[in-house]
C-alpha cells in the first residue's frame, strides 16, 4: 500500500514537473560541466556487487547554489516556498531563506543552496535539460582522488572523506568550489555537502536487515555488512546510511544537489 | 491438569470477544445435550475461566496513566518509584547531538551522543509499561541515526523503526517484557564507528515489584576509543578506522572522558551508606573486568540479569552487556574504579573514583601499622631511618654525565615509568608530568628530597591540582643523580645536573 502511494507520488510529481517545465530552455548547457568518462566500476551495494558500466556523461562542477535555485523558483512560482505542496517539499523546504524570493543572511547567494527536497532539485534540473545524478554516477565521479579516476585504494582517501564526515555542520556551508577539487575538476564531492541522487532509494540492498536476504531500505546493525563489497569503505557505509534515511520531500539543512547531463545516444 | 490447559487454550481463542463466549454459554444452555453432559461442560467452563485468569491477564493490564520518562545524564539514576505500581505508558524523548567535547586534557574529539553526553541519558522504566520513544536527529548532525535497545522486544530492537535523517523525529512504541539492566545503542551503518563514537547508553527495566532500597545510585560506563594520534596526542582527534578494526584502543575510558569519574567529578557516599552502581560496556570492542580497588560487591546482578552473585571482587561485563553492582560502603577512603585489565586503567584511562567520608573504623582496616626493612638472611625487621642521619652514604666514584645519563635511563625505566609514562607525561588527575614540568624544575634540591623521603599530599603541576602519594625509592646516591639527570635533560626540561654528592647532603638533611 505505501509503496503503491509512493509509487502514485512519483508518477504525479513526474507528470507535473514534465508539464511546467521544459518548454522554455532549449539552449544545451554545457558550460560549468566537466566531461566524465565513465566506465566499470563495483559499487559498495548492488545487485549481487556485479560491476557497473556507467555511460559517459557531463556533471555540473559545482553544486547549485542558492542564486542560481532563486532564479529558477522566479521563474517557476510553483516552486517558491510557500507555493510548493507539502507532498514535494516538506515544511522544512528552503527555510533558510528570507521569504519566497529573497535569499537573506542565511542563505549567501554562492553557497550551495540546501534544504531543498528531491522533486524540487529534480525540477531543477529537468528544466536546465539536465537530470540529477544516479547514485552510479555520482559514485563514479566521487572516487577519484586529485589526479587518479579512482583513489579509493590511497590511503588518504577514506580519511580524507571520514573526517567530513565525522565533522558537525557548519551553517551556512562554505561556498561553492571552495573544498577539494579532483581529477574531473569537479569539486566539493565529499567536502561541503550531501547531494541528491535521482535513485537515492531504490538500491535494493540485500541482506540489509538481520533476515539475511530480505530487501530492507534501513541500514542497521552489523548485518548491514552483509550485502556490501569492500567492509574498510567506513564513509561508503555512512553516505549509504544517509541515502537510506531520506524520503524525497525531506528537506535537510546540509543537503543540496547538482545535476548532470547525459550524452544521447548516436546511431 | 490436562483438561485445564485444554480448557485455557479453548477459552483463549473465545475470550476476544464476549459475544462469542456468550453465544457458546447459550449455546450450552439451549442445547439439547443431557443434563449430565450440560453440567460438566458449565464445569468445564468454570474451571477454566478461574485457572487461566493469571495466564491470560499477563501482558494486557490497563495502563494506570501518562508521564513523561525523567531522564538523567551520567553519573546520575533517575529516581524509583518506591513502591509497587500499575503499568504506566511512558514517553521518553531522546535527542541525537554530534559535538566535540574534551577526551583528556588538550586532546578533543568529535562525540555522536544520545541526549548530549557519552554514555547517552540514563532511562529508567518498569515491567510491563509501555514506553512510547520519540528519537530525534538534531538539524544539525550531518548523519542518520537510530536506537537498538536491548531491552526491546523486535526486530532490530527498534531500529528498524527508528532510522531517522538529520533534522527529523521518529516514534515507535514498545512494551518491556524483561526485567533487567540493558544496553542502547546506535545501530546504523557503520555500527562499529557510530558506537565507538560514544553512541550508547543504559535503560533500566525494573521487575514489577521495584528494586531494594539503597542510599546511592550511579550511572557508569565503559567505553574504548580509537584516534588518529596516540594516547595524549593533543588537538581534535578524528576516528581511526584501522586501530578499531583491529581492536587497537588508545583510550579505555568511564562516562567518555578520562577524568569524567576522577577529582572533583568523583562519585562520593558516605560510611555505612549502600551503594548501586549501573555499570554497562558500550564496547565497541573490548570487555571489561570491572573492579573496585578496596571493595568488595557484596551483590552482583550478573551480566544485569535476575541472576545474583554474592561476594564478587570483579564482575566480567561484555561489550553490548552491564551489570547491577551493589555495596555497602564501611570505611572512608578513596575507592578507584578500574578495568581490571589494569593497562587500560593506568595508561588508557579506565579510572573512577568513589569517595567516601565518615568515621574511620581500624577494627576493619587499620591502615599502616608499622614499616620496617625486611631481610631475607633473617634478623629482626628495622625501622627505615627517615632523617638518614643514622645511615652512612656509599662512597663511589663520580660518574660523567654520559653515564649518569645512561644510568638514568635504566633506572627511570624501571622505577618511575610505571606512573610518570614513558615521555614523562604522567597520567592526567593521578600522576603528575615530569615533562616541562614547572614543579620539577623549580627546585632540585626537593625533588632529590621527594626521590630520597617519597611525597604525599596535595601540589600544583603546570596549573593542575595532583593528591597523590610517591614512595621513597630505594637508589643510592648515584642512581639518584643520575635518574634526576636524566629527567632534566629530555622533556624540555632546564638540563641541570645532579652529583652525588648533592644526593648525599640531602640525604643527610643539610
Amino acid at each position: 500500500m505505501l509503496q503503491c502511494t509512493n509509487i502514485l507520488k512519483r508518477l504525479i510529481s513526474i507528470l507535473i514537473t514534465a508539464s511546467i517545465c521544459c518548454n522554455v530552455h532549449a539552449q544545451t548547457a554545457i558550460a560549468d560541466m566537466a566531461f566524465i568518462e565513465g566506465g566499470i566500476y563495483t559499487p559498495l551495494y548492488g545487485n549481487d556487487s556485479v560491476p557497473v558500466q556507467v555511460k559517459p556523461f557531463y556533471m555540473d562542477i559545482a553544486p547549485v547554489t542558492n542564486q542560481q535555485f532563486l532564479e529558477f523558483v522566479e521563474q517557476y512560482p510553483k516552486w517558491q516556498r510557500d507555493n510548493t505542496k507539502r507532498l514535494f517539499a516538506d515544511e522544512m523546504y528552503l527555510s533558510h531563506w528570507k521569504n519566497n524570493t529573497e535569499l537573506g543572511n542565511n542563505a549567501p547567494s554562492n553557497a550551495p543552496v540546501t534544504h531543498v527536497s528531491w522533486f524540487a532539485a529534480k525540477a531543477y534540473c529537468e528544466c536546465q535539460q539536465k537530470t540529477l545524478p544516479s547514485i552510479d554516477e555520482w559514485e563514479i565521479v566521487a572516487m577519484a582522488g586529485a589526479d587518479k579516476k579512482d583513489a579509493r585504494k590511497e590511503e588518504n582517501y577514506n580519511q580524507r572523506i571520514l573526517d567530513w564526515y565525522e565533522k558537525p555542520s557548519s551553517f551556512p556551508p562554505k561556498e561553492v568550489k571552495s573544498t577539494f577539487k579532483n581529477y574531473w575538476g569537479v569539486y566539493d564531492l565529499n567536502s561541503l555537502i550531501w547531494e541528491w541522487t535521482y535513485d537515492f532509494n531504490s538500491v535494493l540492498i540485500s541482506g540489509e536487515s538481520r533476515k539475511d536476504g530480505a530487501v530492507d531500505r534501513n541500514l542497521f546493525c552489523s548485518a548491514g555488512a552483509v550485502g556490501a563489497t569492500d567492509l574498510m569503505n567506513y564513509a561508503a557505509f555512512l553516505r549509504y546510511a544517509f541515502r537510506g534515511s531520506l524520503k524525497a520531500n525531506y528537506n535537510i539543512k546540509n543537503l543540496g544537489f547538482r545535476c548532470v547531463k547525459r550524452i544521447p545516444l548516436k546511431k | 491438569m490436562q483438561i485445564i490447559k485444554i480448557a485455557c487454550k479453548f477459552v483463549k481463542k473465545i475470550k476476544r470477544s464476549f459475544i462469542i463466549k456468550y453465544n457458546f454459554i447459550t449455546l450450552i444452555t439451549n442445547s439439547n445435550c443431557s443434563f449430565t453432559m450440560k453440567k460438566i461442560l458449565w464445569f468445564f467452563i468454570c474451571v477454566s475461566l478461574v485457572s487461566c485468569k493469571d495466564n491470560t491477564m499477563q501482558y494486557s493490564d490497563v495502563i494506570g496513566g501518562v508521564r513523561e520518562a525523567e531522564l538523567t545524564s551520567p553519573p546520575h539514576v533517575p529516581m524509583t518509584d518506591k513502591s509497587m505500581r500499575h503499568p504506566l505508558k511512558q514517553i521518553v524523548k531522546l535527542e541525537i547531538i554530534e559535538k566535540v567535547m574534551e577526551m583528556t586534557d588538550g586532546v578533543e574529539y568529535t562525540y555522536w551522543t544520545f541526549g548530549g553526553t557519552v554514555p547517552g541519558s540514563f532511562i529508567r522504566v518498569r515491567e510491563g509499561d509501555e514506553v512510547e520513544f520519540h528519537l530525534k536527529n538534531h538539524p544539525d548532525n550531518k548523519l542518520p541515526h537510530n536506537i537498538d535497545l536491548h531491552a526491546v522486544t523486535g526486530e532490530g530492537g527498534g531500529a528498524a523503526s527508528s532510522f531517522t535523517a538529520p533534522g527529523h523525529e521518529t516514534v515507535f512504541s514498545f512494551k518491556v517484557l524483561n526485567p533487567g539492566l540493558y544496553v542502547y545503542h546506535c545501530a546504523t551503518a557503520p555500527v562499529g564507528m557510530h558506537i565507538a563514537n560514544g553512541m550508547y547508553g543504559l535503560i533500566m527495566v525494573e521487575p514489577r515489584e521495584g528494586m531494594s532500597e539503597v542510599d546511592r545510585e550511579y550511572y557508569v560506563m565503559q567505553g574504548d576509543f580509537y584516534t588518529k594520534g596516540a594516547n595524549g596526542e593533543t588537538g581534535l582527534q578524528p576516528f581511526d578506522m584501522n586501530k578499531a578494526v583491529s581492536e587497537d584502543a588508545d583510550y579505555v575510558v568511564f562516562n567518555g572522558a578520562m577524568n569524567s569519574l576522577i577529582g572533583d567529578n568523583a562519585i562520593t557516599a558516605n560510611v555505612g551508606e549502600t551503594v548501586r552502581l549501573f555499570v554497562g560496556n558500550g564496547g565497541p570492542n573490548l570487555v571489561s573486568s570491572f573492579h573496585v580497588i578496596g571493595e568488595i560487591f557484596d551483590k552482583v546482578h550478573i551480566e544485569g540479569g535476575s541472576m545474583v552473585n554474592y561476594d564478587v571482587q570483579t564482575t566480567l561485563i561484555p561489550a553490548g552487556g552491564a551489570a547491577i553492582i551493589e555495596f555497602k560502603v564501611d570505611v572512608p577512603g578513596t575507592f578507584i574504579l578500574v578495568d581490571h585489565s589494569i593497562f587500560r586503567a593506568f595508561n588508557k584511562g579506565a579510572l573512577g573514583m568513589l569517595k567516601v567520608e565518615g568515621e574511620e573504623d581500624k577494627s576493619i582496616y587499620s591502615g599502616t601499622i608499622q614499616e620496617g626493612i625486611y631481610k631475607p638472611e633473617g634478623g629482626t625487621i628495622q625501622e627505615m631511618p627517615d632523617d638518614g642521619s643514622a645511615k652512612t652514604p656509599v662512597k663511589t666514584a663520580a660518574l660523567s654525565f654520559q653515564e649518569k645519563m645512561e644510568m638514568g635511563q635504566r633506572v627511570y625505566n624501571s622505577t618511575c615509568m610505571p606512573c610518570h609514562q614513558q615521555t614523562g607525561q604522567g597520567v592526567p588527575n593521578a600522576f603528575p608530568p615530569l615533562a616541562k614540568s614547572d614543579y620539577f624544575n623549580a627546585d632540585m634540591d626537593r625533588a632529590i628530597d621527594i626521590v630520597l623521603n617519597g611525597k604525599s599530599g596535595e601540589i600544583t603541576v603546570n596549573g593542575k591540582k595532583y593528591n597523590s602519594i610517591m614512595t621513597r625509592q630505594v637508589l643510592n646516591d648515584n642512581e639518584v643523580a643520575s635518574v634526576l639527570t636524566f629527567i632534566s635533560n629530555n622533556w624540555g626540561n632546564d638540563k641541570e645536573e645532579v652529583s652525588a654528592s648533592d644526593v648525599a647532603r640531602i640525604r643527610s638533611g643539610h
